[in-house]
């Protein structure tokens, strides 16, 4: 399996706070790799330095051969690093298929491999997720689980090789998460390899080929799951002492 | 309507009004018209940026005195004709906006509102210190009477090029809305963190937006020497241009051209209405009223009464695959 991913001594400070402190992962092409920690962990710091909202002060992101530590977030998407946000972001004002135009637009046709059929890139994006002929409705629209699909869809649109969905399922029904699920798994199957941060472990379980553990800012545990979660460390961050 | 159709159908419009306004032969009406014009060219290019990206500039008065002040400066320097001066002003305010831009464009909302403010300050305090430009005593500019190009009254030749302007702005405003600049724009002025992780430059199409709307605003600046014939830096960096310039769009609508537009044609001409019937002190009153009265009633402008630019008119209405394939046709 070739490598992906590669960070090494990964850091980041707020003022005085240590958010990140020299976090090493490498996940090759095609792993499904689950990435959890108590809240305020570091995960969405980690995710924000691999995406490039935040700049990481010590440590280095390579990914796919490129180094990315000073490169703009809508570089490393077009190099194919795409994220699904926690809370979702979709453009408002933009129909469901024109949220998903913009991806098409600025990474797909970016890319110089030719012009993709938009509207019908776009029918098959909203058909793989689940929201067949909800292209023409608004995001307002749109149901929490939904919204979740969107968010997957227009991350999916940008044709990433590495997808990072953060917190996909928070606060969705035990039924919606298993369409989560589904879909991501689906994502996969279809070469996409995806670091899936989440809280709801039977999800975090099922998913994924190997667990990472994030415990104030730094790297605790990596390994199969079933192992890592039987880890005296891990058990301590989650349950105490 | 394919761009080339609608280039067509504006210099139709466009010959149209100039052609009415000769039928008229009344002076005021050119002197009125190119006022109302040059709301027509601000608001749009205003409109570029905080329109279609949502960044908020009080700077309009900043970017159309710096042109004004080009054209003096060239006056002494070197006379050339007037378009080419324009062009020199368009020049020079889009570099100031691709300057402003590169140093605000990292601040947000009022944050970046109030910095366009203190760069108008700014350049005013530097004008009113440049003496070569005739520092806080103004400067004169002679207007010829006829212009040797087309032998017509210089004041139609001033209204003829800022009717020019405002179909080049218009073109380029409906340009941007129907190109992928337009949903770039669009995605920063909805959410620019999602716009980044989309794939979206967002500074570099936010200095775009800055350096083209400072432009199009220097351009229509350009020709105000020639038109007040007494410049000083009071009158040329007034706060009225700056709050006309945001209302206008406001009251049109800030989802498409058509919004300025209206808003320009509809509040400059009440405004030149007053000027003549009440006073020109009322005008700043006319641009308050209707500001208050508009976003009470209609948040969306003038063109949201018809369904243009409103998000809730949108849903349901089945057409955004349909437009998305007509625009990829």
């Amino acid at each position: 399996m070739s490598l992906l991913l590669e960070v090494s001594g990964l850091g980041k400070r707020f003022g005085g706070f240590v958010a990140l402190e020299g976090v090493d992962l490498s996940i090759g092409a095609g792993e499904r790799v689950g990435l959890i920690g108590p809240n305020g962990s570091g995960k969405s710091t980690f995710v924000n330095c691999l995406c490039g909202t935040l700049r990481n002060e010590t440590g280095q992101v390579r990914f796919d051969g490129h180094v990315l530590n000073r490169l703009a977030a809508h570089r490393r998407t077009r190099l194919g690093l795409a994220r699904s946000f926690q809370l979702p972001r979709p453009f408002p004002s933009l129909t469901v298929g024109e949220n998903l135009r913009i991806p098409i637009e600025y990474v797909v046709h970016t890319r110089g491999l030719g012009r993709l059929d938009v509207p019908a890139r776009c029918e098959e994006l909203l058909d793989m997720v689940g929201l067949t002929g909800r292209a023409d409705d608004l995001p307002a629209g749109l149901t929490q689980v939904e919204m979740r699909k969107l968010e997957l869809a227009r991350a999916m649109a940008a044709e990433p090789k590495l997808l990072i969905a953060d917190e996909a399922m928070a606060g969705l029904s035990h039924q919606e998460v298993d369409d989560i699920l589904a879909l991501l798994l689906r994502m996969n199957q279809d070469g996409v390899t995806i670091i899936m941060i989440e809280h709801i472990m039977r999800a975090v379980m099922q998913f994924s080929q190997r667990l990472v553990v994030l415990v104030a800012g730094r790297k605790i545990a990596d390994g199969l799951p079933a192992e890592v979660i039987r880890n005296p460390e891990v058990e301590r961050a989650y349950l105490g002492e | 309507m394919r761009g080339k159709h609608f280039l067509l159908a504006a210099v139709a419009v466009a010959a149209l009004v100039f052609g009415a306004a000769r039928l008229v032969n009344n002076g005021y009406v050119f002197f009125a018209g190119y006022v109302v014009l040059q709301y027509v060219v601000l608001a749009t290019a205003w409109n570029i940026l905080g329109g279609y990206t949502g960044y908020v500039n009080f700077g309009t008065a900043g970017f159309f005195a710096l042109a004004a002040y080009t054209t003096v400066a060239l006056e002494k320097l070197t006379p050339l004709p007037l378009p080419v001066v324009m062009l020199a002003g368009g020049l020079v305010s889009g570099l100031l906006g691709l300057g402003m831009g590169y140093l605000t464009l990292r601040l947000r909302g009022a944050f970046f509102s109030i910095a366009t403010l203190a760069m108008a300050v700014v350049a005013q305090t530097f004008m009113v210190n440049w003496s070569f430009v005739g520092g806080s005593s103004g400067a004169f500019a002679i207007r010829p009477p006829r212009t040797a190009l087309f032998g017509i009254d210089y004041i139609q030749y001033l209204f003829l090029l800022m009717l020019g302007l405002a179909v080049l702005v218009i073109v380029v405003a409906r340009l941007i809305e129907r190109s992928r600049l337009g949903d770039g724009f669009a995605a920063i002025r909805d959410d620019e963190l999602a716009a980044e992780a989309s794939g979206v430059p967002t500074l570099r199409l936010k200095l775009l937006a800055t350096a083209l709307s400072g432009a199009f605003m220097g351009m229509a600046g350009a020709p105000l020497p020639y038109y007040v014939t007494y410049l000083d830096p009071p009158s040329a960096f007034s706060l009225a241009y700056a709050a006309n310039t945001i209302a206008m769009p406001l009251i049109g609508g800030t989802a498409s051209w058509p919004g300025p537009l209206v808003g320009a044609l509809l509040i400059a001409t009440m405004q030149q209405v007053a000027t003549v019937t009440i006073s020109s002190a009322v005008n700043l009153l006319i641009v308050g009223l209707m500001l208050v009265a508009f976003v009470i009633a209609a948040p969306y402008g003038i063109i949201g009464w018809f369904g243009i630019g409103r998000p809730d008119r949108r849903r349901g209405r089945k057409r955004a695959v349909p437009k998305l394939r007509e625009r990829d046709a």
